[in-house]
């Protein structure tokens, strides 16, 4: 899994609540079978004025130019900031591969949906969970400096030119991110402890045994 | 101490806590269908590793898939190669799956408990966020993303953070034609979209128990509308007379066995959550959603929100989007929407209780001029075959409805059944984002009693009343 430590870039707002996993990536783009290429998709209905399909040609799309990521102040922002409950809805994880294929790294919001910022986790991709106060002056920054922010994850902190920010995450979590951890070889070394579970399993409740 | 029954769920599969706080919890059932499986099963093959358990794993084809003119096959090439890879995946590492010719065929959700695949006291995942339904039978169930889908095909476990748990308290009796359905868009208009989240909500109180299993299942499938990724109903008789004679349920000896353990999966008596909420239901109407997100819900008898009210000073902007993208004004009179579909349908609402109201309804009505179109889609092909045999199906064709095969059709507009740009649907399904049933298309979510009446009269009416 891709490793997260920093992200230095300026960042771009939208102002909605809500944003759910159906807007990110709508339902055509879902019957992809690999993890790749969604980013030209992410923000579909909103981004482009005609609709799409899978295995289109993008780039030939009469694009919505008042679209908030093509705002040339946003070109290139790593950073994300939303409003409440960010990613609610469908579990799909295209979302967060179309944010990420997109090249977002950081979604900083008020609150996450549960599943979507559990796979974030699984990506690479950083949640940040700020108070409404602190997300308002990042929004205040953006409008009126546009600065580039610094995320470190080491030190759970936001910089920009005038005020940093720090930000809560479970160490567990954080430790995923920095070190880039595949879950499923950490979870296959308690092996035995599995298989233990599952002898005890058969004796105790039979009707509930897969073997 | 005392536990709710969500404790009692989490610490029976409970394997291990790591120093962080997290745990390792075992999965008993898998189920999966075509189109959050795939990248999982290629992420097993490049890494090395086999899948842990077969037996737990359940597959079906159901988004995707067509619900009319089966016999054709599936028309879209790009749906045909999510749905030939779920058939290779599962042949090659030989999985239980229902194929579309087969008549067990249907809805991921509505077939596991249909099956008795899904039985009390499991624990239940699936790459869907509507594995919420499987709560019903007092299962710990939840959606999971691929990666975690990956996971448990290669572990059996997850790694997970307890919840906390929630007690939403439903007492009164339930009005006449005021469904399980009304009852989750009340709740989530309440408590919102977010309401839930980082809870596993248990419902309890009179009006639970008076449920069927069908209507609870309907309850838990919306619980992920509320933010909540698990719902819980504990078990009661009705519980264990619905699993009882399933073709996957214990049996004989057996049988009284499991029943013997289902009946402790209840919260204990002045076992403690986090949070609580009383809700009456005496007095409720028929519920719609007019906007966006399903928390944007009134009353049939009520108008549309007024933006200048002070409880929607936070959320103007919001609700005027919503607004706008719906076509629609504020302080509206519900009965004056026009519509252009009807969707009776989905893992939330297509099951025969489901199909038995709408018939109820419309048997010797026809389905207003002004509908475009007006389908039924039962949610699996068992529940197809109980309906032709109770006649319905004649009732549904005979008042200008389609009667289809069993898929998650218009809830998500994968396959042919969408809506086109502008077009308005009285839903039965569980959401009504922005494009969600098609781009620019425009959703109520309603009980299958209230898209009855609305497909009669062409637009919203309290069904109450006719």
């Amino acid at each position: 899994m891709k490793k997260f430590k920093e992200t230095k870039s300026i960042a771009a707002y939208i102002d909605r609540k809500n944003i759910d996993t159906d807007a990110i990536i709508p339902k055509q783009y879902l019957k992809a079978v690999t993890r790749e290429g969604f980013g030209e998709t992410l923000f579909d209905d909103w981004r482009y004025l005609e609709p799409g399909n899978l295995g289109d040609d993008h780039s030939q799309r009469k694009k919505n130019p008042e679209f908030f990521l093509y705002d040339s102040k946003n070109t290139n922002a790593q950073i994300l900031v939303a409003g409440d409950n960010f990613g609610c809805g469908s579990s799909r994880e295209h979302a967060v591969w179309a944010l990420m294929d997109y090249g977002f790294n950081v979604i900083i919001s008020t609150s996450f949906a549960d599943i979507f910022y559990n796979n974030c986790f699984k990506n690479g991709l950083l949640p940040i969970i700020l108070d409404p106060a602190d997300i308002k002056k990042i929004i205040k920054n953006i409008e009126k400096k546009n600065n580039v922010f610094i995320v470190n994850l080491e030190e759970q902190l936001i910089y920009c030119d005038d005020f940093k920010i720090k930000f809560k995450i479970d160490s567990r979590r954080k430790e995923v991110l920095i070190q880039g951890i595949d879950d499923i070889s950490e979870t296959l070394k308690l092996s035995d402890k599995i298989k233990d579970y599952e002898n005890k399993k058969i004796i105790r409740t039979p009707w509930n045994s897969n073997d | 101490m005392k536990k709710t029954l969500y404790d009692k769920l989490w610490d029976e599969h409970h394997i291990h806590t790591y120093d962080n706080g997290y745990s390792l919890i075992y999965i008993d059932k898998h189920l999966i269908h075509e189109v959050t499986s795939p990248q999982a099963f290629e992420g097993l093959k490049q890494a090395g590793r086999s899948i842990w358990s077969k037996k737990s794993i359940m597959a079906v084809p159901d988004h995707n898939v067509p619900t009319k003119m089966r016999e054709n096959g599936i028309k879209d090439p790009i749906s045909k190669i999510q749905v030939d890879a779920l058939n290779k995946n599962c042949k090659s590492n030989d999985l239980l799956k229902f194929d579309l010719e087969d008549i067990r065929q249907g809805i991921v959700h509505v077939v596991g408990p249909e099956q008795g695949i899904i039985l009390p006291g499991m624990t239940v995942v699936c790459g869907d966020s509507h594995t919420s339904t499987h709560g019903a039978l007092a299962s710990l169930a939840f959606g999971i993303g691929t990666s975690e889908v990956e996971h448990v095909l290669a572990t059996q476990c997850l790694l997970q953070k307890k919840s906390l748990n929630m007690n939403i308290i439903v007492d009164g009796m339930m009005p006449d034609y005021f469904y399980s359905k009304d009852l989750a868009l009340l709740i989530i208009s309440k408590i919102g979209t977010a309401g839930g989240t980082g809870y596993a909500i248990e419902y309890t109180g009179s009006s639970i128990s008076n449920l069927s299993m069908e209507a609870r299942m309907t309850l838990c499938n919306m619980t992920i509308e509320a933010g909540a990724t698990t719902g819980l109903v504990a078990v009661d008789d009705k519980t264990i007379n619905y699993v009882e004679n399933k073709p996957y349920a214990p049996k004989g000896k057996d049988f009284t066995e499991a029943k013997r353990y289902w009946k402790n999966l209840i919260s204990d008596i002045d076992s403690v959550y986090d949070k609580t909420l009383n809700i009456d239901v005496d007095k409720s109407s028929p519920m719609i959603t007019w906007g966006t997100s399903p928390e944007m819900a009134v009353g049939i008898d009520e108008n549309l929100p007024d933006l200048n009210d002070e409880k929607f000073s936070s959320k103007r902007q919001d609700l005027k989007n919503a607004f706008s993208y719906m076509g629609l004004k504020e302080k509206q009179n519900v009965n004056s929407i026009k519509l252009d579909k009807i969707f009776i349908g989905s893992c939330t609402n297509s099951r025969i209780e489901d199909l038995r109201i709408v018939a109820d309804i419309v048997k010797n009505k026809k389905v207003a001029k002004n509908i475009k179109s007006a389908i039924i889609v039962p949610g699996s092909g068992l529940v197809k075959e109980k309906a032709e045999n109770e006649g319905l199906d004649k009732i549904f064709t005979k008042s200008g409805f389609e009667w289809r095969s069993p898929g998650c059709s218009m809830c998500l507009g994968m396959n042919d059944d969408k809506l086109n740009e502008f077009e308005r649907c009285a839903s039965t399904s569980n959401r009504n984002f922005e494009g969600r049933q098609g781009r620019l298309g425009r959703t109520h979510l309603v009980s299958p009693a209230t898209a009855a009446a609305a497909a009669i009269h062409g637009h919203f009416v309290d069904v109450r009343d006719i």
